[in-house]
């Protein structure tokens, strides 16, 4: 018998065969991945689509003369006199402000209603021109150029949300609103710009859409990732460190790594009300404050960070530690002088996935009362706030149409947040971890 | 143990922390239905006032309750807005923990409205059309059958021939009590079925429960989510009607038409002087143990029911509250710190 003849040219059936099903594979693997692109673009258009225009906000810039019988009655410009004028007062000077400059440039505009004019005004500008004239009160008796924002079905106008079909439709809006708007920024008056309040501005109400921002929450999760840090951090790598190079091998680190791995993986949910139990009801701790979310995050963000912090010191060889033994250091030196420098890149990856993961994090979030409408910004970690997740929820809760695309563009900001952070932990793994 | 260390030291200085601080801003939970009221209320306090703007909370009724009844003290809410009066349990709860007394402000009036797609068939109801739609079982020549109706016009000639597809209220809302009250339970009332069951079944209770039993077969689909989400099953399926506030439906009249119930189409108007039979009250209840403690509490329960805000021509009706005619006497109560009895 001999051997089937085998050429090094022609590949034999079973090579062909072996060669086919890894182009199959590879196709498959491709595909996978292709399926996952498509997700994310759709996801990403959908969300940049609907969210791009929440940066873009429409404003009225027109002269606004403060006159001093309706602001100041008693002319003496005492603060607290002054104070007596609600904002309801500084309504009626705007809305005579922009009846006056409609008239000025000869602006005729056929079918407005009463309160037509009026209502082309944010109510938010009111506020703002009345904290402006308390915070100067010298401006009372002058005319000021001021900027007010649009109502936000003004704003849609320009954003394309709000058509004269839908108008004419809309009981908050009506197509002569539109045309005068039209007007209005045919003579200069009212512009779209870029909208910098939409991340330091306060939430506002459902009346007033186009006010709404960030701010607070942008703060509420900054103090909050302040406390996951300053906690999961030493308290996980302390757990990490001893777990791996000091504690002996028994059944009690048997359960505590067993309960490690499971705390991982339970719903963030059963943190949210732990931490209503212990740190509102027993603690008694303030309700929607940063403290109370930073504590429930760290709860959730500890074995996610422990875990990851294990492998890294696991990673470094025993030669490192045999050596430093060797030539006399402790134990400890041996962990804190050449272990512990050498996997803190890994520790510090494992420990940003783990912030920017709480980070994003809502649902626990919902059972300490930080699903809420704040609008002052906190000033510590005991002032109540709320989180830019929850500020999506909240927003996608409201029935001001407007109010979607303010949920969009919060995405956006989290979104960026989150890149930033898993960007940092890639560039950190690839500079300095070292494979042996 | 260094760990454990870490962690008791940083919550004991957490904790004493916190016991430092007196808390100074108001806050608010419950109704989401009150929600938008209540922040429009709590800008404009504190836009108006040198107190901080209160927190509020939403999370539904039962949960705003549940809340306030947790006891007394700088770290329990102050306010619990509320669509629908507070239950004999609820205060009884209350109590147990130490909250006793009680201040119910009534705000004002909500309508329940029923719409469809913009650019779909128009509707006139009344109550029995929606018994006779969604009831899960209904009577048949003296006999208790399941639902045997597919389309608008089985259940009235003067309908639409629409395939029945009604988007309800998920049952943790208060809306979803009003709706079954004052529309199933009225709509077989008026259609004779509630002496027929109660024939059959011998007991008027039970007929009660079966009259307001819905149908399971995905002509009634339960939302419970918000209004948003209704909106948006209207806008994937033009044969939906949903159950809205009136509120809402005000802010999205470019998408929705509004059906009328009884001939009469609900508007702040009609809804006041109770033409319109789909409506129900709103309320906050305040602790009065707090009005001491938290600066601006009372300023914040007055200024709510005010002329300026909760008035005829307020921001709050702007938006679709349905004004109280009796919010002088509501006025009154509060100043006076009136406890509920």
């Amino acid at each position: 018998m001999t051997a089937p003849r085998r050429s090094l040219l022609a590949p034999d059936p079973r090579t062909i065969a072996r060669n086919r099903a890894e182009a199959r594979f590879r196709a498959y693997g491709l595909g996978a991945v292709g399926v996952a692109l498509v997700a994310l673009a759709v996801l990403l258009l959908s969300i940049f689509g609907n969210g791009s225009s929440a940066f873009y906000q429409t404003y009225l810039e027109v002269p606004v003369m403060l006159p001093e019988k309706s602001l100041d009655k008693s002319g003496t410009r005492d603060i607290e006199v002054m104070k007596k004028v609600t904002t309801v007062g500084y309504a009626k000077v705007l809305k005579t402000a922009l009846d006056e400059a409609i008239e000025a440039n000869g602006i005729i505009v056929e079918g407005l209603g009463k309160k037509d004019v009026g209502n082309m005004i944010s109510d938010e500008a009111a506020a703002q021109l009345r904290n402006m004239v308390l915070a100067d009160p010298t401006l009372v008796g002058q005319t000021i150029a001021f900027e007010m924002l649009a109502n936000g079905r003004i704003d849609g106008y320009y954003k394309g949300r709000v058509t004269r079909e839908s108008a004419a439709l809309d009981s908050n809006v009506s197509p002569a609103q539109l045309d005068l708007a039209d007007a209005l920024a045919e003579k200069g008056l009212l512009a779209t710009r870029f909208n910098l309040d939409f991340i330091t501005a306060p939430d506002a109400s459902d009346q007033r859409p186009e006010a709404a921002g960030l701010g607070v929450a942008i703060l509420g999760s900054f103090y909050m990732m302040i406390v996951v840090l300053a906690l999961s951090l030493p308290i996980g790598v302390a757990t990490a460190v001893y777990l791996e190079e000091f504690a002996v091998k028994n059944r009690f680190t048997d359960v505590i790594e067993v309960n490690i791995s499971n705390l991982a993986a339970v719903p963030s949910i059963v943190f949210g009300i732990l931490g209503l139990a212990i740190f509102i009801n027993f603690a008694h701790l303030p309700q929607s404050a940063p403290i109370v979310g930073g504590l429930v995050l760290t709860l959730m963000t500890l074995p996610r960070i422990i875990i990851p912090a294990r492998a890294a010191l696991k990673a470094v060889p025993p030669s490192i530690r045999d050596a430093a033994l060797g030539v006399g250091a402790s134990r400890m030196q041996s962990v804190f002088h050449h272990v512990l420098p050498l996997a803190a890149p890994g520790i510090l990856t494992g420990m940003i996935i783990g912030l920017a993961q709480a980070l994003g994090e809502t649902a626990p979030l919902l059972l300490i009362g930080m699903v809420a409408f704040v609008r002052d910004y906190p000033g510590g970690l005991f002032d109540p706030a709320t989180a830019l997740p929850v500020q999506v929820y909240n927003w996608t809760q409201r029935a001001d149409p407007a109010f979607v695309e303010r949920a969009s563009g919060a995405i956006i900001v989290l979104l960026i947040f989150l890149l930033i952070m898993n960007t940092a932990a890639i560039v950190l793994r690839r500079r300095f971890e070292r494979r042996w | 143990m260094k760990a454990t260390k870490l962690a008791v030291s940083a919550l004991a200085i957490a904790a004493a922390a916190g016991a430092a601080e007196a808390r100074d801003q108001i806050q608010v939970a419950g109704s989401s239905t009150v929600l938008p009221y209540a922040t429009i209320v709590a800008e404009a306090f504190g836009e108006n006032f040198d107190f901080p703007t209160p927190v509020v909370e939403s999370g539904g009724s039962s949960a705003g309750l549940k809340k306030f009844c947790e006891g007394v003290g700088e770290n329990t809410i102050d306010i619990a807005n509320a669509s629908r009066k507070i239950k004999d349990k609820e205060v009884a709860a209350c109590a147990e923990n130490g909250v006793t007394d009680i201040i119910e402000v009534r705000i004002g009036y909500d309508g329940i409205v029923f719409a469809s797609d913009i650019n779909g068939n128009g509707f006139a109801f009344t109550p029995e059309d929606w018994y006779k739609a969604l009831a899960a079982e209904v009577v048949v020549d003296g006999q208790l059958v399941a639902n045997p109706n597919t389309a608008w016009s089985d259940v009235n000639a003067e309908l639409p021939a629409q395939e029945i597809m009604a988007f309800i209220p998920g049952t943790k809302h208060g809306t979803r009590e009003v709706f079954e009250e004052k529309v199933i339970l009225a709509g077989c009332k008026a259609s004779g079925a509630l002496e027929a069951i109660a024939a059959i079944k011998g007991d008027e209770k039970e007929a009660e429960k079966t009259c307001m039993a819905l149908r399971a077969d995905n002509r009634a689909v339960d939302i419970d989510g918000d209004y948003t989400e209704t909106l948006a099953r209207i806008g994937s399926n033009k044969d939906g009607i949903g159950v809205f506030g009136l509120a809402f439906y005000e802010n999205n009249t470019d998408k929705l038409q509004v059906a009328t119930m009884s001939g009469v189409t609900p508007s702040v108007e009609t809804i006041a002087s109770g033409d319109y039979p789909v409506s129900r009250p709103l309320y906050f209840y305040i602790k009065k143990a707090h009005l001491e403690v938290i600066p601006g509490l009372k300023d914040y329960a007055e200024f709510f029911v005010s002329d300026d805000m909760a008035g005829p021509d307020g921001p709050l009706a702007e938006y679709g509250l349905v004004s109280d005619p009796e919010l002088a006497a509501t006025q009154e109560a509060v100043a006076g710190e009136e406890l509920m009895n």
